[in-house]
């Protein structure tokens, strides 16, 4: 799984921390998502899936 | 004119917006607004108000695309913006460019100002000092007369205290910013009334933050004032900003306290396996997302104008109309929420769209996440015999206000 982000689009809702804590961060001086890791192992992979579903810029997908 | 003609010729017939809530089921969305749903069209035209005649949305999926489209704006003064109010439709032809009418990256730059004061892992730091307040105030509730208004006791002082904080506002203030909120949020009072509430707070925060030029603090009001001495932020542009946060601060979060605290004590199955799981993070913070879902506040929102032809479900929803997406109606989808009018607080609820949707997401969420996550995994298992005090048939629905609650609730122990 590699995980793409936008950070233009971030609009730093905080939803991909809340759903995947070690895949996702937010910056500290403007919110704006921080990637924490491009290939997360399979046992996080539901946790980015919901990342996904709930992030309300649809800021965020998943490539094979 | 042209639109007004236009109007009428189409609404002949056209179901009106919003419709009245059961009497018997307060908490659930009007039926009138799930039938519509329910017609297999996921937008329908509807006359509101002002006799003008939006697009509702009523399905989370049409939801979700029509608030992340950036063919629609957030501009209350473009052409075709459904109003809620008539004071807010008097007030659209004066706006200031602003974090909740701008679009694109006009809207990025209003809202960065702001965010970084409310990411999730700073409001997580936050929970000791929610937790504390609200032990103290249930201590005080305790202490005082039984019954109790929840509001007064409960629900107003724990979101207003912290938003004060965060913000550097006094909280011996709170009897008048209270007050103008409730104003702010009424849906039927003039024009006038409406300039005049925003005016009055306005002028009271641009008073804050000038003394916070002088003297700043930790706060959001002395970040703007930081900003407005810098030259980058006119004091007009930086006042309504916090009074967005005043208001949207804690009016919201009182009125899902008041309101989640009603639904749980109708439903004691429900309560008892809340309080059961009351030291288990994950499943309090489960169960907030169900009563977020379940009770949408905000259930008169959210409009945007269009601004370019859009297809959607066969329909072409055409630049110059207005499209209303019913938060509450996507929340109640069973295509999203398999049973939507049963409360489950084990439910996976968390894609809801109870803060709204898109780049306008609600910028204080997860600050309000922890404030409910607080009180609900505290309120029951400190007082396990609380009750409404009075009939539900006696409350008084907050219809006639955009944020959904409860004006007074009566609990004992």
């Amino acid at each position: 799984m590699k995980v793409v982000i936008e950070e233009d689009k971030c609009c730093a809702a905080g939803q991909c921390v809340a759903a995947a804590p070690d895949v996702f961060d937010q910056r500290d001086d403007d919110g704006i998502v921080v990637l924490l890791t491009v290939h997360p192992p399979d046992d996080l992979a539901e946790g980015v899936r919901d990342a996904v579903a709930m992030c309300p810029a649809v800021a965020i997908r998943v490539e094979q | 004119m042209a639109e007004k003609v236009a109007d009428s010729e189409v609404s002949e017939g056209l179901p009106k917006y919003p419709s009245p809530r059961a009497a018997r089921c307060p908490f659930a969305p009007p039926p009138e607004l799930l039938e519509l749903r329910d017609t297999g069209k996921s937008v329908v035209r509807v006359e509101t108000w002002d006799g003008t005649t939006p697009w509702l949305a009523t399905t989370h999926a049409a939801e979700r695309e029509l608030l992340s489209d950036p063919r629609l704006s957030a501009n209350i003064g473009a052409p075709g913006y459904p109003h809620t109010t008539e004071a807010m439709k008097e007030h659209s032809a004066h706006m200031q460019p602003s974090i909740n009418n701008t679009d694109g990256a006009e809207h990025s730059r209003w809202r960065r100002m702001l965010t970084s004061s409310f990411t999730r892992p700073r409001m997580q730091k936050l929970r000791p000092a929610i937790q504390e307040i609200t032990d103290d105030l249930i201590d005080k509730m305790l202490a005082g007369p039984n019954p109790v208004d929840l509001n007064e006791a409960l629900s107003l002082p724990l979101p207003s205290l912290m938003i004060c904080e965060l913000l550097g506002v006094p909280y011996e203030d709170h009897a008048f910013f209270q007050e103008h909120a409730g104003a702010t949020n009424a849906r039927f009072k003039t024009a006038e009334q409406g300039a005049e509430t925003t005016r009055v707070l306005r002028e009271y925060i641009a008073g804050l933050i000038e003394a916070k030029i002088d003297q700043p603090g930790e706060d959001v009001l002395s970040d703007l004032g930081e900003r407005v001495k810098a030259g980058d932020l006119l004091m007009e542009e930086a006042a309504p900003l916090g009074h967005i946060l005043l208001v949207a601060g804690h009016d919201t979060s009182a009125n899902m306290i008041t309101l989640g605290t009603a639904l749980l004590l109708e439903n004691p199955a429900q309560l008892a396996l809340l309080r059961e799981n009351s030291g288990d993070p994950k499943a309090v913070a489960n169960a907030v997302e169900e009563l977020l879902r379940y009770l949408t506040i905000p259930h008169l929102l959210a409009r945007r104008a269009v601004v370019a032809d859009i297809e959607i479900d066969g329909e072409t929803i055409r630049a110059g109309e207005g499209v209303i997406a019913s938060l509450p109606a996507g929340n109640w989808d069973p295509a999203a929420f398999p049973e939507p009018e049963k409360v489950d607080l084990t439910r996976k609820a968390s894609h809801h769209l109870a803060f709204g949707w898109g780049p306008h997401q609600c910028v204080g969420q997860q600050l309000a996440r922890v404030e409910l996550q607080v009180v609900f995994g505290t309120l029951f298992r400190r007082i396990p015999t609380l009750r409404l005090a009075t009939d539900l048939a006696e409350l008084r629905f907050k219809e006639d206000s955009q944020a959904y609650g409860i004006y007074e609730l009566p609990v004992a122990w």
